[in-house]
């Protein structure tokens, strides 16, 4: 079943609450997300940890329920 | 370790670039897939493609050895470098190029 975005930005919430999540729907058919996710938990961390960190917080649902979340990760500037 | 992990294991220490995907280069079944792989054909290197959809084993296998959830996935001298997000977005500053380049990958003779 496809997540709707409010569930997704949640489940990022909660596991990074300094987090300013912005999250699109790309297809409008609500399995297509991009998501810029900015936290300074991000700070002095690779690309590849910054998303680790992310798909942590969706719990598994990445490649499962969510099939598609193009994601950019930054720390605050 | 598992044996499909060691097979893993074994494919991204073997080959310099190996690129784990959906389909073939010549026939990626899936646009994050294909995206990497015009990527990589654009920056001229030699890589070993290996179509994940072969086998449910490799599919779930390489998600486990690499902590990472999606296919594609990139591997560069037996490290992980990313999946199509973060290699598009290397790609697009110019540091995917200086990564192949400190890590010595040769160049595909056309």
């Amino acid at each position: 079943m496809p997540m709707n975005a409010s569930a997704i930005e949640k489940l990022i919430k909660d596991a990074l609450p300094d987090a300013s999540v912005t999250i699109r729907d790309l297809a409008g058919d609500g399995d297509h997300y991009a998501a810029e996710v900015v936290s300074e938990s991000f700070r002095g961390k690779s690309r590849v940890e910054q998303h680790q960190m992310v798909y942590e917080a969706l719990k598994g649902n990445m490649g499962g329920a969510l099939h598609a979340l193009a994601l950019q990760t930054n720390a605050p500037d | 370790m598992t044996a499909i992990n060691e097979w893993i294991d074994g494919q991204v220490k073997a080959n310099d670039v190996v690129l784990f995907m959906k389909g073939t280069p010549a026939f990626p079944q899936c646009g994050f897939s294909g995206q990497v792989v015009q990527i990589l054909d654009y920056l001229g290197v030699t890589y070993s493609g290996v179509n994940v959809l072969e086998s449910d084993d490799l599919r779930q296998g390489v998600k486990d050895f690499s902590n990472w959830p999606t296919i594609p996935q990139l591997y560069v001298k037996g490290e992980f470098v990313g999946g199509a997000d973060i290699i598009r977005e290397m790609f697009q500053a110019g540091e995917l190029q200086t990564h192949m380049a400190e890590k010595g990958v040769a160049k595909a003779t056309a």
